[in-house]
């Protein structure tokens, strides 16, 4: 098995840049990672195909060895459109993030702060509570003042 | 054994329809059941005492038993099997019993006015039943489960007050205690089950000894001393003993029934049911007899502390548990004896003691001991029911008590003067004595603080009690009476349990003597005798320095606090959680992504480290075949780290763009044709995608994320991408198998009728995925739709002709520059004298923002890309192209459009809506998947029909491409819900916006205005995209 290393060392760049970026705040540049991400999963794929070939068209003459793989090809080919399609779903979100809240930016959850900083006091577990000591604290006694005889 | 719980319980499920009709007096009715059950169990006599007559001679030494099976989950060998033996049946009469007892008395305790009775009442009965099947499972897991149903209900049970804080956690600590235990013992009872080979419990004590000494021996142990902390944490055992004066938050007839006589005892059950099998075990004893002496003392010493009358009794049941679980523990015949005895006798005066407080806590509101004061002139007859209990508890003649203890006494003398236990043999009989002394002395407290005249003290008022209050508790005491006169029947009962014990004690030498012994009243002048002797003298010595002792117990600190542990406990727990949510839920995605990816690269790499293999063979820098790749490269290279450092908005996009275009171009140096051109499209229309919804954003890119996360994100990029390199490499080295796809072309070709493989690859052979991906497609498209218009697909927009002239993207004012003045006058006149607009909707544009060489060019080119299109979609099967091509060709006509003539324009230009296009294509495309089958053939099976016609000559037709057509569908309504989503309905946010505003720049640039726009929308309200965007 042959490997293209020029494709590789492209694909490697274009991984770390797409981390990079999707490692940033700024969605837009979340996305951009995104986008670069997808190049190099599909560079990727491709050099699966080993040697650059001829055009997959069939001819009856040619082996089939000449022709740079179809199968990646078709793979990366439904890769493309589905990353336009993610794009544009991205797009509408960060549009939608800006028009609802003004902001390109991810934010932190609040609600996980604000449980991480959960005070270890709880009432019901810590509170002081009196001392019981009955179930009829009150009304037994006016009950039996009043009556002074059984029930 | 089955039909009494199926009775039990089906009553338990509608006590609440009988508390509807009867209120309190549905008790009575509740009753009726373990009281049937009790009068059924004594029936059971004859078969569970063959041949025996009531004073217990005769028949069979060990007793016989009833077994009763029902299948239910065969495959897991778990069957409702159940098995009534001597101490199942001892038990049971404890059980259900006071049960009956308990639930009467319910019907005077209760008010008609309190609330959820029915609710109480069923869980008091379920809970009989529980504690019955409890008692008679056979199969470990049956018991467990009856176990565990026990712990819930007294959950239940402990909360019935649900207002009263204290209620609610004393019922959740008494739950937490109990279930740990509970899961403790689950995990003993499946490795004993699994290490014997069987779950019946019967089958396993039969073959009990060979487990302790024989192999698996280890397993057992650990089993054995699993199910102890089950045992130990049910029953209030030290260091779990805090629970149960918790639990006296409960009403107090729960506390009698559950805390006294059921389900404290089914971890003294536990002991006895396995101490004939497995007393030898070598942690048994020293388990056992430790905690339970410990336990009576601590038990007794906090009961004299306590000020409760109710917390007295509560710690002096602590402290019989204590003492019970160390003499059923034993494990020799005297002791099973006696502790069985002593079992039934504080059952009995427990029960009534606790009843008897619950009775005073009604008629006075109190049971407070520095309150109380005369209630014994108040009622005599509730004074004497107290009396009879307490002197039984104290182990006063002629009571149970005194029979009981005193045959404990008898056999811990015999043990502990015997040689094989020395020292602690002895050490447990003085801490018998001291524990037996505290119980004297907190029995003595306890009537004091209840019913004595206390000099001080205030007569506490007290109502006056209906003889159906004090029944239970009166025939619990008259049967304490019976008892301790007559206990000849009792030790009927218990003999043949203790003769199961013979066997394993054979090897001692005093066990025929031991076996010898009886419960009786006389037993002569014994040592046991006189450590009775000893014990009424300490404890009249404690009772009447009463003073003396408490301000002793006042200067020693409690240095044993498992209330305190178990806060501190729960609160540490608490605080672990929160820690490590903190450290882990930051709610921060660069935290989780840096983990994920970080973990993503590490571990290959590490695996590629540890492997230490060389690189393959076959590796070459720049391929022979096309040597251009490496310029290509260098553009993609350069797009992408442009990108990265770019911080305007635009021109990251760009530099992305630019890397998509690089990529194509490798495509096509490759020998990829229809990815180059797929590419080209979609980086085309991405970057029109990007323009139209990125306009309102600001310009700038803020780089937010500096610091110090800057190195890591450098890292963790860059040790990702090397990562992935050689995760290739060795991937690619290690493929041995020719591809698959070398019989692609000839199938291409053969069987799809198609020259181009890559396009009758994705519309024949791998159909399936492409119908997959375009469903995605159509899913996404939806997506952008609702995101942007929220409420619709945006159909409702108008046709250009109701539109008026020059209306679209109008400035509503001019600003001072008199450059752009001067522009604006000159378009105005240009727009107006064109006579023939080269666009449908142009004419609706403001004349500033018309193109005229633009609407030309589109004028031109628009049809023309649009037959294009339909060429790409038709040859893509021979030629480069397909359905994918074409279908973006086509959005890409339809963006032209829009861009020179606006949303209207693109309105004329595409009348149908995108969601019809989007499932027109997906059923053309579903259509050619399942019509071969309805004629015979297979999902997406491909026919070539051949036809001649006039001027076109021969034609081949392949139906594959019917699924291409829905594929090309799919696309286009994808790119007209992107157009009129992020394009033509922001337009509309915009003007919106824009006419709201006193100084707008106009639609020439958008980017400007829109960042104006949002300023003052923050500033003054959020303004109306947001009023707009949200339904």
């Amino acid at each position: 098995m042959s490997v293209n290393l020029t494709l590789l060392i492209v694909m490697g760049v274009l991984f770390a840049c797409g981390i990079y970026l999707i490692l940033e705040r700024s969605l837009t540049r979340v996305l951009l990672g995104l986008m670069l991400l997808a190049n190099a999963t599909n560079l990727l794929i491709l050099s699966t195909g080993g040697y650059a070939g001829l055009a997959p068209l069939f001819n009856k003459s040619t082996d089939p060895r000449d022709y740079n793989d179809p199968l990646p090809q078709a793979l990366i080919l439904t890769s493309i459109v589905i990353s336009f399609a993610v794009t544009a779903f991205m797009l509408g979100i960060i549009y939608r993030t800006w028009a609802l809240a003004r902001q390109d930016d991810i934010q932190d959850d609040a609600e996980d702060r604000r449980v991480a900083k959960t005070p270890s006091f709880d009432a019901e577990d810590d509170s002081v509570v009196p001392e019981e000591t009955s179930e009829f604290p009150v009304t037994a006694v006016t009950e039996a003042a009043k009556e002074g005889g059984p029930e | 054994m089955i039909t009494v719980l199926a009775v039990t319980f089906a009553a338990a499920t509608v006590a609440p329809w009988i508390f509807r009709k009867l209120q309190r007096n549905a008790f009575y009715v509740l009753a009726a059941v373990p009281a049937g059950a009790f009068v059924w169990l004594l029936l059971q006599y004859d078969r569970i005492y063959p041949g025996r007559n009531l004073s217990g001679s005769g028949g069979d030494p060990t007793g016989g038993f009833i077994e009763e099976t029902l299948p239910w989950i065969p495959n897991l060998k778990l069957e409702f099997a159940f098995r009534m033996d001597v101490l199942a049946w001892v038990m049971s009469l404890l059980v259900l019993g006071v049960g009956a007892l308990v639930l009467v008395y319910c019907a005077r305790y209760f008010k008609n006015k309190d609330a959820d009775l029915g609710g109480f009442g069923a869980q008091l009965l379920a809970f009989a039943g529980a504690m019955f099947g409890l008692v008679t499972a056979d199969d470990l897991l049956m018991m467990f489960i009856f176990w565990e149903l026990t712990t819930v209900l007294s959950y239940l049970l402990i909360g019935y007050a649900r207002t009263r804080l204290s209620a609610r956690r004393s019922a959740l600590q008494a739950l937490m205690v109990t279930t740990a235990g509970g899961l403790a013992m689950l995990v003993g009872l499946i490795i004993l089950g699994q290490t014997a080979g069987t779950y019946r419990i019967s089958a396993i004590m039969a073959q009990a000894a060979t487990f302790v000494t024989g192999p698996g021996q280890g397993a057992v142990s650990a089993a054995v001393v699993l199910i102890l902390v089950g045992a130990i944490t049910k029953s209030a055992l030290v260091p779990f003993h805090f629970w149960l004066p918790g639990a006296m938050a409960a009403p107090t007839p729960v506390s009698a029934y559950l805390h006294a006589a059921a389900m404290v005892k089914a971890g003294i059950y536990i002991v006895a049911r396995m101490a004939p099998g497995f007393s030898e075990n070598p942690y048994w004893l020293p388990l056992v007899l430790g905690l339970g002496v410990a336990t009576m003392l601590v038990g007794g010493y906090r009961a004299l502390r306590q000020t409760d009358i109710k917390l007295i009794l509560a710690y002096g049941t602590v402290s019989q548990l204590g003492f019970l679980t160390m003499v059923v523990g034993l494990g020799r015949p005297d002791a099973a004896l006696a502790g069985l005895a002593l079992l039934l006798a504080h059952g009995l005066f427990k029960a009534a003691l606790f009843l008897v407080v619950g009775i005073i806590d009604h008629q006075s509101g109190t049971r407070d001991i520095r309150k109380l004061s005369g209630v014994y002139q108040s009622s005599r007859a509730l004074a004497i029911v107290a009396g009879i209990a307490a002197a039984s508890m104290a182990g006063i003649p002629p009571l149970a008590g005194f029979v009981a203890k005193e045959s404990v006494f008898e056999a811990f003398v015999h043990y502990g003067t015997g040689s094989a236990s020395q020292p602690w043999g002895l050490v447990l009989l003085v801490g018998l004595v001291l524990g037996s002394i505290l119980t004297f002395a907190y029995s003595a407290r306890f009537m004091w603080g209840a019913f004595a005249t206390k000099p001080g003290v205030q007569r506490t008022p007290f109502k006056a009690i209906q003889p159906s209050f004090l029944a239970a508790p009166a025939i619990l005491s008259v049967l304490t009476i019976v008892y301790g006169l007559w206990p000849d029947p009792v030790d009927s009962w218990i003999q043949p349990y203790a003769a199961a014990f013979n066997s394993a004690a054979d090897h001692d030498a005093g066990a025929s003597l031991a076996a010898a012994s009886h419960l009786a009243l006389w037993h002569g002048l014994t040592p046991a005798l006189g450590l009775t002797a000893v014990t009424f003298a300490a404890g009249v010595v404690m009772f009447y320095g009463r003073n003396f002792v408490s301000r002793a117990q006042g200067r020693i600190p409690d240095w044993v606090d498992g209330d305190r542990a178990y806060q501190r406990t729960i609160g540490a727990l608490d605080d672990v959680a929160v820690w490590v949510t903190g450290r882990t839920q930051r709610g921060s995605l660069y935290f989780y992504l840096a983990v994920i990816l970080t973990v993503a690269f590490a571990v290959p790499l590490t695996a590629l480290i540890v492997a230490n293999k060389p690189l393959p063979g076959g590796l070459y820098l720049v391929d022979p075949n096309s040597p251009l790749q490496l310029i290509a490269a260098a553009g993609i290279v350069v797009g992408a780290l442009a990108a990265v450092r770019a911080n305007k908005r635009f021109l990251a996009v760009l530099m992305v763009s630019v890397t998509g275009y690089g990529i194509a171009l490798m495509f096509a140096l490759q020998g990829a044709p229809d990815l180059a051109l797929t590419q080209m499209l979609v980086e085309t229309i991405i970057l029109v995608a990007f323009v139209l919804a990125m306009r309102s954003l600001p310009p700038e890119l803020r780089d937010r994320t500096g610091g110090k996360y800057r190195v890591v994100r450098v890292i963790i990029g860059v040790a990702f991408g090397v990562t992935m390199i050689f995760v290739a490499i060795y991937a690619m080295g290690a493929r041995i198998a020719e591809p698959v796809s070398l019989s692609f072309p000839r199938l291409a070709y053969e069987g799809g009728g198609g020259l181009n493989v890559v396009n009758v690859t994705l519309v024949d052979i791998r159909a399936w995925d492409t119908f997959g991906e375009i469903s995605v497609l159509a899913v996404a498209a939806t997506g952008v739709a609702s995101l942007i218009f929220v409420r619709s697909r945006g159909e409702r927009i108008n046709k250009a002709a109701t539109v008026p002239e020059g209306t679209v993207g109008r400035r509503t004012a001019v600003g001072g520059n008199s450059r752009e003045d001067a522009s604006l006058a000159l378009v105005r006149k240009f727009a107006g004298s064109l006579t023939d607009p080269w666009l449908v909707a142009g004419r609706t544009l403001a004349p500033e923002r018309r193109s005229i060489i633009f609407e030309v060019v589109t004028r031109l080119i628009f049809h023309s890309m649009i037959v294009f299109s339909v060429y790409l979609l038709l040859a893509g099967h021979n030629l480069p192209g397909g359905g994918f091509a074409g279908g973006l060709t086509a959005g890409l006509a339809l963006t032209i459009r829009y861009l020179a003539g606006g949303r209207f324009e693109l309105r004329e230009a595409a009348p149908i809506s995108a969601g019809m296009l989007l499932g027109t294509g997906l059923a053309t495309a579903a259509a050619a998947g399942f019509v071969p089958l309805l004629l015979g053939g297979q999902v997406f099976q491909t026919a070539i029909i051949g036809f001649w016609l006039p001027l076109f000559g021969d034609i081949k037709f392949v139906t594959s491409t019917i699924f291409d057509i829905g594929v090309y569908l799919v696309v286009v309504g994808l790119a007209l819900d992107v157009l009129r989503s992020l394009g033509a309905e922001i337009d509309e946010h915009f003007e919106e916006t824009a006419s709201g505003e006193t100084r707008g720049h106009g639609a020439t640039r958008p980017e400007a205005s829109a960042t104006t726009a949002a300023r003052t929308a923050t500033a003054t309200a959020t303004a109306s995209p947001l009023a707009k965007g949200t339904p």
